[in-house]
């Protein structure tokens, strides 16, 4: 007893103050523990941060603003990456565009239009897709999917080819592995993730709101208009916002099926690159100054990613605030 | 006692079936009773195999405040909530009986629940305002209702706005979120809301159990501004609040089954408030009224 009386600095052994309580050793312990693995997670974070930077400091000091060039070649030490960032962008995008309609409508569809009994079965199925590995996902898309969307795309291609907007995006060269390809694989992947959190979020909307909008005669759609939807879509852009986070990040399916041509065209059934993807075919054979470039692609990404998660918790925080009635 | 008036409704004796037969009033006490609204005849609502109320038949009229009491699990919300459809909501609810509004069959073939919300609305316990801006709020309905014209939308929310007494408080802010008034204020902008529409009928569940006495007395003060233009059925659990406000009162109880340990609800007694008060007809509304149980 005296010697966790001892143990105690704060508080000299004899002079227990009536209304002192000592809070229990495993509390202590537990804070302890719990304290330590936040610190845990940032220290790692910032040795990343940090040792990539600097491994990747002499590209960035040596081609300045220079790295935000298309000029990428390993033979004359030119390390731009533009078309990489460019080709992450696009494919990231092309991504959002297909899996967040099926994704929020997925969401919707669970919570509000089948039975329950009916919704769990769905959400076993939809959530496969989340366990089935990205190099499966990538073999999918290279040796199944991209055949045939070849044929695809060229009968697009030839179709909409001399017309203005059209022919600039979905026009020839065409290429089995593209750009589109690429988005198309991120976008089975990351519609797990985005239709669950949707969903939870959705679930979270009040009976009584939706009480209160039936209540005025509104249809199911009204009511997920009037009611859901003005509570969720907060948290609807933080899920799309993580879901854009992996589709930027996705590197082995990405390197598979995009086609693996740096270059910043307009044409989506072009291939391309990203820059994960080159990080992963490259770094096996880069030394040197192209070793540097391409974990400074790494870098890049990294500040890419935490700006979108930012700019994610902003929209989800003034959507909250809007909600409060400030 | 004995001489039981013509125009009050009959106690009901249960088990045996409740034969209201509530004929409109000829007494200079009140005035004379609109046409019937609602017409609620062996009404036994269940939720799967649970019999949450049964054998209840009433008559609500036209331009009246009509008051459901009586404790807690005996059904007076779910046989509310029966009078819009809002039961329909709820997975393995089942109405029996005839429910008729003015003359119409509720549950009958071919009726759309959403047409029958669109004429009788409904105002809930907890004030639910949408996330939206005051404006939004009480715009909702109508313009689910397809109403586009800005001119004719802001005519529609200053008008419910002021039926509501809300007005004068929110409408130099009616940009500002619905979720930012108090509680008082956000149920009378839910009022405002239901009245939007233009209903016929308002349904109020517990409206003021929420609120402070203060707002609570400005929404009963408002009940009885607008029920010359509604009709108004209005759940409370506070008796004294069935007496300032209401024309009619109907009492309900829970009937314990010992032998299935089932609880039902039942309608004990309906009548005009005054009579259900100071004259009931029946021992157990006497009990309830006179706080002895409840």
């Amino acid at each position: 007893m005296s010697a966790t009386v001892e143990a105690d600095p704060a508080r000299p052994a004899g002079s227990a103050h009536p209304l002192a309580h000592r809070r229990p050793l495993g509390d202590r312990v537990f804070q302890i523990l719990a304290a330590s693995a936040g610190v845990l997670v940032l220290v790692i974070l910032a040795l990343i941060a940090i040792s990539t930077s600097q491994q990747a400091s002499s590209w960035f000091s040596t081609e300045g603003l220079k790295v935000f060039t298309a000029d990428w070649n390993p033979a004359t030490n030119s390390f731009g990456a533009l078309s990489y960032i460019y080709g992450t962008v696009i494919t990231a995008a092309i991504a959002i565009i297909l899996a967040v309609p099926i994704s929020v409508g997925v969401a919707l569809l669970l919570t509000e239009v089948v039975p329950r009994r009916w919704a769990q079965p769905i959400v076993y199925v939809v959530d496969l897709l989340a366990v089935v590995p990205s190099v499966v996902w990538g073999l999918w898309g290279i040796l199944v999917l991209a055949p045939w969307l070849q044929h695809v795309y060229t009968s697009i291609a030839s179709a909409v080819n001399g017309i203005p907007v059209l022919g600039a995006l979905f026009g020839p060269p065409v290429s089995g592995a593209s750009f589109f390809t690429a988005g198309l694989i991120l976008a089975f992947m990351i519609t797990p993730i985005v239709t669950s959190l949707s969903r939870e979020v959705i679930a979270t909307v009040p009976a009584i709101d939706k009480e209160g909008a039936y209540a005025l005669g509104a249809t199911r759609l009204e009511m997920i208009q009037g009611a859901v939807w003005p509570h969720s879509q907060g948290g609807i852009v933080g899920a799309i916002m993580l879901g854009l986070g992996r589709a930027m990040g996705e590197t082995i399916a990405a390197a598979l099926v995009i086609g693996s041509s740096p270059v910043i065209t307009s044409h989506l059934f072009a291939a391309g690159y990203s820059m994960p993807a080159v990080i992963a075919n490259q770094f096996g054979e880069a030394s040197g100054e192209f070793r540097a470039a391409l974990i400074g692609l790494g870098v890049l990404l990294f500040v890419i990613t935490i700006i979108v998660n930012l700019m994610a918790r902003g929209i989800v925080e003034r959507s909250a605030r809007r909600k409060r009635g400030a | 006692m004995d001489q039981p008036e013509p125009n009050l409704a009959t106690s009901t004796q249960l088990p045996k079936a409740a034969a209201l037969q509530d004929t409109p009033p000829q007494d200079e006490v009140y005035a004379p009773a609109g046409s019937p609204v609602f017409d609620a005849q062996g009404v036994s609502i269940y939720y799967g195999s649970f019999r949450a109320v049964t054998d209840v038949s009433l008559t609500v009229y036209e331009n009246e405040i009509t008051a459901f009491i009586g404790p807690s699990g005996c059904g007076k919300t779910t046989v509310l909530r029966t009078l819009n459809r809002m039961n329909d909501l709820i997975p393995g609810a089942r109405v029996e009986g005839g429910v008729h509004y003015r003359g119409a069959s509720l549950y009958g073939t071919g009726v759309s629940p959403i047409a029958v919300r669109r004429r009788i609305g409904m105002v809930f316990q907890k004030p639910n305002p949408f996330p939206k801006s005051i404006y939004d709020n009480v715009a909702y309905g109508p313009r689910i209702n397809g109403e586009r014209n800005k001119a004719k939308l802001n005519e529609i929310v200053e008008r419910s706005l002021r039926q509501a007494a809300l007005w004068d408080e929110v409408k130099d802010r009616l940009s500002k979120s619905g979720l930012g008034l108090s509680g008082g204020q956000a149920q009378r902008l839910c009022i405002a809301r239901t009245l939007a529409v233009e209903p016929d009928v308002v349904l109020m569940d517990e409206p003021c159990s929420a609120l402070d006495p203060i707002a609570t007395g400005r929404i009963e003060d408002l009940m009885h501004e607008i029920k010359s233009r509604y009709t108004i059925v209005i759940v409370t659990h506070n008796m004294q609040q069935a007496t300032r406000v209401s024309d009619r009162t109907a009492f309900y109880s829970v009937l314990r089954d010992e032998k299935s340990d089932t609880r039902t609800g039942v309608l004990v007694e309906y009548g005009r408030t005054r009579q259900i008060f100071e004259d009931p007809r029946d021992s157990r509304t006497q009990a309830y009224v006179t706080g002895r149980v409840g």
